[in-house]
């Protein structure tokens, strides 16, 4: 049941991405010129998910001690502003402002077959995979100092 | 140039975050593509099922409702060493941060977590700062 339910969270997701053409890199790269044409329609997008998403949360998920389908909610309890957040949220920031895609589109326009995006998706993963392996090596650094 | 579409962001918005509900109350799980996306393909992972039909449901549900409306990109004026690198920094960044624009935008705003609204300013202005100087002062 709970593959199922990850099926169709994903379905909605999809669907939900491409109602709203935040698959498509203009709309979001106009959102974010506000100096020039401004398109808001991705405040919209937010604003409508926050809603729906916020209120779930704090009226049907906080209010309970498990998930319906699960031991318990994996969710970071993690409150530390720390370097690799504010590092990762600039560094993400440049590569989404160059190009107007992040993962969720990323995914969905490989679709096309177009071998530029299927280039991009391909980089992402590698930019992941760089950022776990200096995050380990600093980890285990840092793990030898207490040591 | 794109035209503001206020019903269909105010719709495809509510999907996601009836997306980002759903899977939350019923599998305890958060909605954050990269983070989906990493854990997905790490070969010691053995929660990864979940994950891969999350992704697949994503890419059906892409192909559901595409029309000529609400279309795919054909293409992308963007050279491929421009490509490449935002990709990597997108990849990079999304890893190092612990979230993307799903992960952080939505779910963990939502939950009104601290470290969530500081990485959403952080890379929004990022993001805009990066068109303004592409945009306005270099492609002007």
């Amino acid at each position: 049941m709970k593959l199922v339910i990850a099926l169709i969270s994903g379905v909605l997701f999809g669907v939900g991405l491409t109602i709203a053409q935040m698959v498509n890199p203009a709309k979001v790269l106009n959102f974010l010129d506000i100096a020039g044409h401004w398109d808001p329609s991705l405040a919209l997008v937010m604003a409508s998910a926050l809603t729906i998403f916020g209120s779930g949360y704090f009226l049907l998920v906080q209010t309970k001690d498990k998930p319906l389908l699960d031991k318990e909610f994996i969710v970071s309890k993690n409150k530390k502003i720390d370097n690799s957040l504010v590092v990762g949220a600039t560094v993400f920031g440049l590569g989404w402002g160059l190009i107007g895609i992040c993962p969720g589109p990323a995914l969905a326009i490989l679709l096309t077959g177009n071998m530029k995006f299927v280039g991009f998706f391909i980089a992402m993963l590698i930019g992941m995979q760089v950022a776990q392996k200096i995050s380990k090596t600093n980890r285990s650094k840092s793990n030898m100092r207490i040591q | 140039m794109t035209e503001f579409t206020p019903l269909t962001a105010l719709l495809g918005g509510a999907l996601i975050g009836a997306s980002a509900l759903l899977l939350l109350i019923f599998n305890g799980r958060i909605a954050g593509i990269s983070g989906i996306l990493h854990s997905a393909i790490q070969p010691i992972d053995n929660d990864r099922l979940w994950r891969w039909l999350f992704l697949l449901g994503l890419m059906l549900g892409v192909f559901f409702a595409m029309n000529p409306a609400t279309p795919l990109p054909t293409d992308i004026e963007a050279s491929w060493p421009l490509i490449i690198i935002a990709g990597l920094l997108v990849g990079f960044g999304s890893k190092m941060g612990n979230g993307c624009t799903s992960g952080h935008g939505i779910c963990g705003i939502g939950r009104l977590s601290s470290r969530s609204i500081v990485a959403t300013i952080i890379f929004m202005l990022t993001a805009a700062l990066t068109v303004f100087i592409t945009r306005h002062i270099v492609g002007a």
